[in-house]
């Protein structure tokens, strides 16, 4: 009975869906304020009956209810419960519905703080958002119902993916999909401004505090899974260039050039029909991503169950939300155009050439992540670009702008004196440069050029991003403090600073080491001496696992003893590794149990990782940033003001 | 021609390209290397008597289905109903790969459900499915007279399934016996 409900509510949302985006809109074009306020009504009803759905689901899950198919298939009953909970979301289906209701979760909360917005405006913005709920809600119910039956009910489940029983990855999808489904926002401000036919600078003021929640939920999402398959996958690796990964990479490259761009826009009413087009982009490469992995058309290691019926749904829905707001681009963008000018030594170049590396990175990625689909079609062979071709392509268009970064934020708008620039500038280049050299030979002992540079470029960005917020402390008092959103974006590019000098370091000096190791022996790597002490059986609730027990010595003194495992899951009777690590800012040791060598012995990887903490607390800093500058008083100011004015 | 509108024709070339590369093929047909190649040679001892084996060349000279199950799968549970439905209509001759599973649980499952297979190879270690390139079960193959692998499926066995993609690929439309 449960599971009918939410299905029963799943559809009604879909009804509300349709009537939120034929009311408003046409109430818009109209100038009928009683068709309009229907908008948000709308979207309040259909995110309840979304939320009724869910949670229906969700008890599904609770209870065990092997009678509905997808619970059958991804839980079991000696699963945990936090895992019960997140197994909702553990595969294809429920992944939706979650997908789902997050849009009905941004719309509401679009719809509650939308008052100090025209009204046809907000009516346009919540009709298109509503276009979209209709295209994932048929999705769900058409191809991908995550109610339906299967009698006879089995007596057990089939179990969640091991890979996925793992509190980090139990939040990963959250996260991930809240960033995904907030560039729909950014997209609908976008389609409604186009269709108005009026795009001032208040319109990128509106859209910009959206812009950043969405992507620092994507920051905070991709490291998350960064820093889940670092530990959860026995690689170690913190980024594999996989086509799921690169799925929800490419809407971030653009999502931050969109940031970027959105500034310009509304700071000088520039770039208008760029950032237009950068908004409907990152939200067409969110849902470019969801077809990638949902449909199999690449082999991935995330890839979900596949079906070619999926595949086509998203790819005609793809293709009507994608070329209907193209045609709408090219027939309003054109008179956008502003004459303002800037000088060549201004802010607004340097943002400029932020957002073409940043969509020429982009492109890259597309190509990379594409090529095999082209290999493929044209030979028939299945072939793999890999992380080779990424770390070279992707250094060509990072380089220029973590160093060209540093410079713009120092930059005035419309135009900048060279010679103050150069005065402010030049003692942190010299510092940097300096740094580049020291770092890598003071506390690792070896030096190169690609060390230089990027340990330079680390120093670089963060010493420029400090200036401001330093020099605001210590002017102590005055009111001409630094603003949120200026300090948001030093604490950002802070944190890009940092997670680049983990790059650099991480790769330049990681180790890896694989070897066979049994209990009484020891190895040596990176200086390090592990030594296993033995081997235990561990029961957990739904595996039995092979445990290490592995002193780490320094000089003969004990620096930790971790415990990787072996797990062997009991419904699906794969084999999981749990790595073992020694986590510190500084460094991590991390050892994971390979296979089974003999009686005793287990080929052992064991690595040094110096430094690889700071990829995701810069990313985690960036995210920060975000937050801060969205704290700025502006954008509530601004929505008052015009509040007033109407 | 305006510079606005090429954002749209970049973009439908690149629909065009991934509508092609969807019908390319049936991207849950995952290409097993064994396809229109002869079946992997094996040689188990049957799941109910240890003494007897059974292997490849038990099934040569018919069409024959060879299905991948365990106990400990779901899924397989599902597909039973439909493997028993085939094997009283005589449609095909059923072999069975038991895979890693235990040999008592197995023979206590047939003997509670039913036993559609004319005899079960016992594949304990899982080698065998190594050889046969299995992801999961159950994974149901159909294997031609002359021992050729002609189609493999991933998941439960059903109806729709069994009519689309094995009656077609079974010349005699299935009365192979």
């Amino acid at each position: 009975m449960i599971p009918e409900i939410g299905q029963f509510a799943l559809i009604l949302a879909l009804a509300l869906a349709v009537c939120q985006t034929i009311l408003p809109l046409v109430g818009a074009h109209r100038g009928d304020a009683a068709m309009m306020a229907v908008g948000r009504t709308a979207a309040t009803g259909q995110f309840l009956f979304v939320a009724v759905s869910f949670a229906c689901l969700t008890y599904s899950f609770l209870t065990s209810d092997f009678s509905v198919l997808y619970v059958a298939n991804h839980s079991q009953l000696a699963l945990p419960t936090l895992y019960k909970v997140s197994a909702v979301w553990g595969a294809h289906e429920g992944s939706l519905l979650l997908w789902i209701l997050l849009l009905a979760a941004w719309t509401l909360a679009v719809a509650s703080f939308s008052s100090g917005l025209p009204k046809p405006f907000a009516a346009r913005v919540i009709g298109v958002l509503g276009f979209l709920s209709i295209g994932f809600l048929l999705f769900a119910l058409l191809t991908s119902n995550p109610f339906d039956r299967l009698i006879p009910a089995p007596a057990d489940g089939g179990d969640l993916n091991p890979l996925l029983q793992d509190p980090g990855l139990a939040i990963h999808p959250p996260l991930l999909y809240i960033g995904y489904v907030g560039f729909s926002v950014a997209f609908a401000f976008a389609i409604a401004a186009m269709i108005s036919g009026d795009l001032d600078q208040k319109w990128a003021r509106w859209t910009r505090p959206w812009t950043t929640v969405a992507w620092m939920f994507l920051t905070l999402g991709i490291a998350l899974g960064s820093w889940w398959a670092y530990y959860e996958l026995g690689w170690g690796g913190w980024w594999f260039w996989d086509a799921v990964e690169n799925a929800s990479f490419m809407p971030w490259l653009i999502g931050t050039a969109l940031i970027h761009s959105l500034a310009v826009t509304e700071k000088r009413g520039l770039f208008k029909s760029w950032t237009l087009l950068l908004a409907i982009t990152a939200f067409s490469l969110s849902l470019l991503g969801t077809f990638l992995v949902r449909s199999g058309i690449i082999v991935s290691v995330h890839a979900f169950a596949t079906d070619p019926t999926r595949g086509f749904f998203i790819l005609t829905f793809l293709a009507v939300v994608v070329i209907g707001a193209l045609v709408l681009y090219a027939w309003r963008a054109p008179s956008l155009d502003s004459d303002v000018g800037f000088g060549l030594l201004s802010r607004e170049t340097f943002l400029l050439l932020n957002n073409v590396l940043l969509v020429v990175a982009t492109a890259l990625v597309l190509i990379g992540t594409l090529a095999p689909l082209v290999v493929e079609m044209m030979t028939g062979g299945k072939i793999s670009i890999g992380p080779p071709w990424f770390n070279v392509a992707f250094l060509v268009p990072m380089l220029p702008l973590v160093i060209l970064l540093g410079m713009g934020m120092h930059t005035a708008w419309r135009s900048q004196k060279a010679d103050a620039w150069w005065r402010v500038l030049r003692i942190p280049a010299i510092v940097a440069i300096v740094l580049g050299v020291i770092i890598p030979l003071l506390f690792y002992g070896r030096v190169s050029l690609l060390l230089v540079v990027g340990c330079g470029a680390a120093a670089w960005i963060v010493i420029s991003s400090l200036i401001q917020p330093v020099r605001s402390l210590l002017r102590q008092k005055g009111t001409a403090g630094i603003t949120r959103s200026a300090l948001g974006m030093s604490v950002a590019h802070l944190g890009m600073g940092l997670f680049v000098i983990g790059v650099t370091i991480v790769s330049a000096f990681g180790v890896e080491s694989d070897q066979a190791l049994q209990p009484g022996e020891s190895i040596e790597v990176a200086g390090f001496e592990f030594h296993m002490v033995g081997l235990s059986n561990v029961k957990g609730p739904n595996f039995s696992a092979i445990e290490a027990e592995i002193e780490i010595r320094n000089d003969g003194k004990l620096v930790s003893k971790v415990y990787p495992q072996k797990r062997q899951y009991l419904v699906q009777k794969s084999w999981m590794t749990e790595a073992g690590i020694r986590a510190g800012l500084d460094k991590d040791l991390f050892v994971a149990l390979g296979d089974q060598l003999g009686q005793n012995a287990w080929s052992v990887r064991v690595q040094y990782k110096p430094l690889i903490r700071f990829i995701w607390l810069g990313a985690l800093i960036m995210a920060l940033g975000g937050l801060i500058a969205i704290s700025d008083r502006r954008y509530r100011a601004g929505s008052r003001e015009t509040e007033a004015a109407a | 021609m305006n510079r606005f509108v090429w954002p749209l024709v970049a973009v439908i070339a690149l629909l065009v390209f991934l509508v092609m590369g969807l019908r390319h093929g049936d991207p849950r047909a995952l290409p097993s290397p064994f396809i229109g190649k002869p079946a992997p040679q094996f040689e188990l001892p049957t799941l109910k008597n240890p003494e007897v084996t059974i292997g490849t060349n038990t099934m040569a000279g018919n069409y024959a289905l060879v299905n991948v199950w365990a106990t400990w799968c779901v899924m397989c549970r599902a597909e039973h109903p439909f493997l028993l439905e085939l094997a009283a209509n005589k449609a095909i001759p059923i072999y069975g790969i038991n895979w890693r599973d235990s040999r008592l649980e197995a023979i206590r499952w047939l003997d509670d459900l039913g036993d559609p297979y004319l005899a079960s190879a016992y594949d304990e270690d899982g080698r065998v499915g190594i050889d046969w390139g299995v992801y999961g079960a159950p994974e149901t193959f159909l294997v031609d007279p002359d021992g050729i692998v002609v189609y493999k499926h991933l998941g439960p066995l059903d109806p729709v399934v069994w009519q689309r993609e094995f009656v077609s690929r079974m010349s005699g439309g299935g009365q192979a016996q």
